[in-house]
């Protein structure tokens, strides 16, 4: 039987506020245990949450930029469940009226196509506390920190048809919403999780399959794992004559494997009614036409951008568009040096095998850019090599100034004085003149691969500083004589 | 100097006639010697009583001459008070010493108020009688066989007793208005959002509002103006702007218009109560008033429609009550479902478990339209009555409550029979307008309640016409026997 695939995923992006979303307490992560747990995220009785504006702000930003429908009144609800780390015994979610309704997101495919995925809904909630079930010998501690921040949950339509498309769809959501500087996307941290919701059915069949929902995934490589697993184990669950239950599973990454937390007789029933403690959300229409004018240049209008201004290849500008301190970094650099080609090659290729070398990212580079657009200018100018400009590079990432100093410094000045030049290669050749014999003794052929050798003696005693062309050039020549 | 009322004891501090200390002193020999026959108080604050009435008299002898410096106080026990225990009566607060005070109280202080402690109430103020208290009943002192009513049943009684001149309750389905009918006192709830809920022990979040119980109106407008108006930390606090209620108070009545709505002079009343209601019509006219007959025609679902809608809040505003973070926890659970089931089995008291039943069912999947949607439908069906009737009328006025307070333990087992007591006073929480009882007659030796319903944040409408009547009646100033 041929199968096909249904995805959909729920996206918790934990907004960048910087107090919770219904107390003045911090977000900060790693803080000590409850030390940022206000009397209101302890659930004191007679408090009462107001409402954080700046998520508000957000939500409508993340609207704006998906094309949704933001309602002008949207409403928050309970979600009552009991959970030690949920101190109030219910969620302040929304249910009926969220905040940011229908929208799209358009995703690249590995062929290069565009496909555009559903947004159902975005809505408000607030996260839950930490239960820590380690190091309290048989006890559970429980850490509010987190309870109160605020979190946007993002629902995609059942559009994603296989584990690629959904890491695809995932990556999209995460630039966008760093670009739009609503969330750090720390995944490690948890400030960027998903929920996958996966079925299956036979190919051609409209009615979608029975879905089992794995919870908190927090890295792209384990949403491809735990969806490919999870495809596997329900086709083979139904070809051997089961059934797929409505469940939710937990991915373990440790044994590449989901197991089931809890059936859906066993869920909650969550009896989702309208808080009565908090207003109905007002989103004035002239607040959005502001907010508009205020959104950052968007992934996939910078992508383009890059491509068109640049000439730079799909792939290209993808991989520069990816985060938008990257794109500030390249078009940085780019602008310095006013050569699209060689910065993309130097932010793409040495940069980012430092970074990846160093395991920082685009936001904490030991070369900043006007330091490497100032070392590219050099190249341009004949200063130095492009040999030499990695020496120059390290140095710099070594903290030894910019490039001028360095070249400076270290004396890797780029000998163009052709007199200099012959006088050198005049050495060299002296110096290996049975070479110089056999050379002229060889047919072309054997020549090209000699050739090579002469070149080598001849930057090795020029200490790499001689300019590689006129070497060529005035070596040709002497060989020739 | 217990009989007074907080105006005149205002009057009687700046003309030094007596001090702070020696009124609170005095107070609090009252209390201790009247109180176990009542049982008003949970917790009294002697020291801290003193200690803030020794500096209060330090002030004024300092020359500082505010007018409510020194007065004292008691707070229903579900106001935060920091430092001090906050039980809402319940034994699941029994151990619950608030960390921080309720904005309600905050003011209080601030303007110089005494708090002379925690009064006693129905548990998480859910219940009319006082008895569904942890701590026991409290007793009216015009019959200590008869219940003062409630929730705000300490609060009644220790002003009823002259132990305090004036107290803090709360009122969401008439909570202030009918025990002060109960016990001869002048009750207001104002409208919702007048006065911050931070702090006040959540019941049913959208009907609560805090008031205060006295003996007369002028004493309520004090209270009131010294706390309404705007708190940030309460989203459903109103910015509307706060009026100046002595300024109105001693305007003539000439040419307002009353309305009384028919469904509040059914056959559910008791004739008697219905007799001093129309005394009380006639005295007003008197005063240059004209009444209408009105109708509230979606008035009879407002009983149904109240419970459910507060006991669907209830069963999730007590869901942090859960052994956890504070509060009763039961002994050596074996997990954690252990530790809820019988941290709240054991705190919890039987009519909130009823409402906790009642709210969840209410809720849940297949329910919720049948019984929450349709509550919440009635619910704007009863505003809509209210906003069109007083298109035509200024005031609407009718009894407090249908029947003069019960025995005790006389319908403890009939819950349905007690609700149904509520069915005058639910209705101006439905639709969130302001309401006042005031003393307007005797029956048996019980005293009976008159109630004022105005349009929203018309509170000084009530207390003016409390207040008219007031100077032409002495209802308000009658003493239970032996207090």
């Amino acid at each position: 039987m041929q199968w096909e695939t249904v995805i959909g995923l729920e996206i918790h992006a934990q907004l960048a506020t910087n107090t919770k979303i219904f107390s003045g307490s911090s977000t900060t992560f790693g803080a000590e245990p409850n030390t940022q747990a206000s009397l209101i995220d302890l659930a004191m009785p007679g408090t009462l949450p107001v409402l954080n504006q700046e998520a508000v702000r957000m939500a409508c930003m993340f609207g704006l930029a998906v094309d949704a429908h933001i309602a002008e009144h949207n409403i928050f609800a309970r979600k009552n469940y009991f959970y030690p780390d949920l101190p109030k015994g219910y969620q302040t979610s929304q249910m009926d009226d969220p905040i940011v309704g229908v929208g799209h997101m358009d995703i690249a495919l590995e062929d290069g196509s565009i496909k555009r995925v559903g947004i159902t809904r975005a809505h408000l909630e607030e996260d839950a506390g930490k239960s820590l079930h380690e190091d309290f010998s048989g006890m559970t501690g429980i850490d509010l920190n987190r309870a109160g921040t605020p979190l946007l949950e993002i629902v995609s339509e059942p559009e994603l048809s296989n584990a690629k498309e959904a890491v695809a769809y995932a990556k999209a959501i995460h630039t966008l919403v760093r670009y739009l500087n609503i969330c750090d996307g720390n995944m490690a941290e948890g400030s960027f999780r998903c929920d996958c919701n996966v079925s299956i059915r036979p190919k051609g069949q409209s009615t979608l399959g029975t879905r089992t929902e794995i919870k908190n995934v927090n890295s792209f490589r384990f949403i491809e794992r735990a969806i490919n697993h999870e495809i596997q184990r329900q086709i083979e669950l139904i070809e051997d004559g089961g059934k797929v239950t409505q469940e939710t599973r937990l991915y373990d990454p440790s044994k590449d494997e989901t197991r089931s937390m809890r059936s859906k007789e066993e869920a909650n029933d969550y009896r989702y009614f309208p808080c009565p403690d908090l207003l109905p959300i007002h989103i004035p229409r002239e607040m959005l036409e502001e907010l508009r004018t205020h959104l950052p240049e968007l992934p996939t209008h910078k992508r383009e951008r890059f491509e068109k201004e640049f000439g730079l290849s799909t792939y290209d500008a993808s991989v520069l568009s990816a985060s938008r301190e990257m794109a500030n970094y390249f078009e940085e650099v780019e602008k310095i040096c006013q050569d699209a080609k060689l910065a993309t090659n130097w932010v793409m290729g040495e940069l980012s095998s430092l970074l990846n070398k160093e395991n920082l990212d685009i936001t904490q580079p030991p070369v900043s850019a006007k330091q490497l657009g100032g070392m590219l200018l050099r190249i341009k100018d004949n200063t130095i090599s492009g040999k030499i400009a990695k020496m120059v590079f390290e140095a710099m990432a070594a903290g030894e100034g910019d490039a001028d100093q360095v070249i400076e410094q270290r004396g890797l000045k780029q000998v163009t004085d052709s007199g200099a030049i012959e006088a050198m290669l005049d050495d060299v050749l002296a110096a290996n003149a049975e070479q110089v014999e056999q050379y002229r003794a060889s047919d072309e052929n054997k020549r090209g691969k000699m050739f090579g050798f002469f070149v080598g003696q001849a930057m090795r005693a020029s200490k790499g500083k001689a300019n590689p062309q006129q070497v060529n050039d005035l070596l040709k020549k002497k060989l020739e004589q | 100097m217990h009989q007074l009322t907080l105006a005149n004891i205002s009057k009687a501090l700046a003309a030094k006639q007596f001090s702070a200390r020696e009124l609170t002193s005095h107070l609090l020999s009252r209390i201790e010697q009247l109180d176990p026959q009542l049982n008003s108080f949970i917790t009294v604050s002697k020291e801290s009583a003193l200690q803030q009435a020794t500096a209060a008299d330090e002030l004024r002898s300092s020359g500082i001459n505010a007018p409510l410096l020194g007065l004292p106080i008691a707070h229903k026990d579900l106001f935060c008070t920091e430092g001090v225990r906050t039980s809402c009566a319940s034994k699941t607060l029994d151990n619950f010493i608030a960390p921080y005070t309720a904005t309600v109280v905050d003011k209080l202080n601030t303007a110089g108020f005494i708090s002379l402690g925690k009064l006693n109430m129905d548990e998480f103020a859910m219940g009319s009688s006082g008895e569904t208290s942890f701590y026991g009943p409290s007793k009216n002192p015009w019959d200590t066989q008869r219940i003062p009513g409630g929730s705000s049943s300490g609060s009644a009684v220790a002003v009823a007793a002259r132990l305090i001149p004036v107290s803090t309750g709360s009122d969401s389905g008439g909570s202030i208005r009918q025990p002060a009918a109960f016990t001869g006192l002048t009750g207001i709830k104002p409208t919702y959002g007048r006065i911050s809920r931070w702090g006040m022990t959540a019941y049913a979040s959208s009907l609560d509002q805090a008031g205060f119980l006295a003996h007369n109106a002028e004493d309520c407008a004090m209270l009131l103006q010294a706390t309404a108006g705007f708190d940030e930390r309460d989203s459903t606090s109103s910015q509307q702007p706060v009026d100046d209620y002595a300024a109105t108070l001693t305007q003539p009545l000439k040419g307002l218009r009353i309305g009384l709505p028919k469904e509040y002079f059914s056959s559910d009343l008791d004739s008697r109560i219905g007799d001093v209601v129309n005394n009380s019509i006639e005295q007003l006219k008197q005063l240059g008033a004209t009444f209408v007959e009105i109708s509230l025609p979606s008035l009879p679902h407002a009983v149904p429609a109240y419970y459910v809608i507060a006991s669907a809040e209830a069963s999730t505003n007590l869901a942090r009550f859960d052994g956890v973070r504070f509060g009763h926890r039961c002994a050596d659970p074996k997990n954690l479902e252990d530790l809820y089931l019988r941290s709240r089995d054991e705190a919890f008291g039987k009519e909130v478990k009823r409402r906790i039943m009642i709210g969840t069912y209410a809720l849940s999947t297949g329910y919720y339209d049948a019984y929450y949607l349709k509550a919440q439908k009635i619910r704007r069906l009863i505003k809509n009555d209210f906003v069109s009737a007083f298109k035509d009328v200024d005031l609407i006025l009718g009894p407090t409550t249908p029947n003069l307070p019960w025995l005790l333990g006389s319908k403890t087992n009939d819950p349905v029979a007690a609700y149904l007591e509520d069915i005058y006073t639910v209705p101006a929480n439905l639709a969130g307008i302001p309401g006042l009882s005031m003393p307007a007659g005797m029956i048996d030796g019980l005293p009976v309640g008159v109630q004022l319903l105005a349009p929203y944040f018309q509170e000084a409408r009530l207390l003016q016409v409390a207040h008219q009547f007031q100077q032409h009646t002495d209802w308000h100033a009658r003493t239970p026997a032996g207090f």
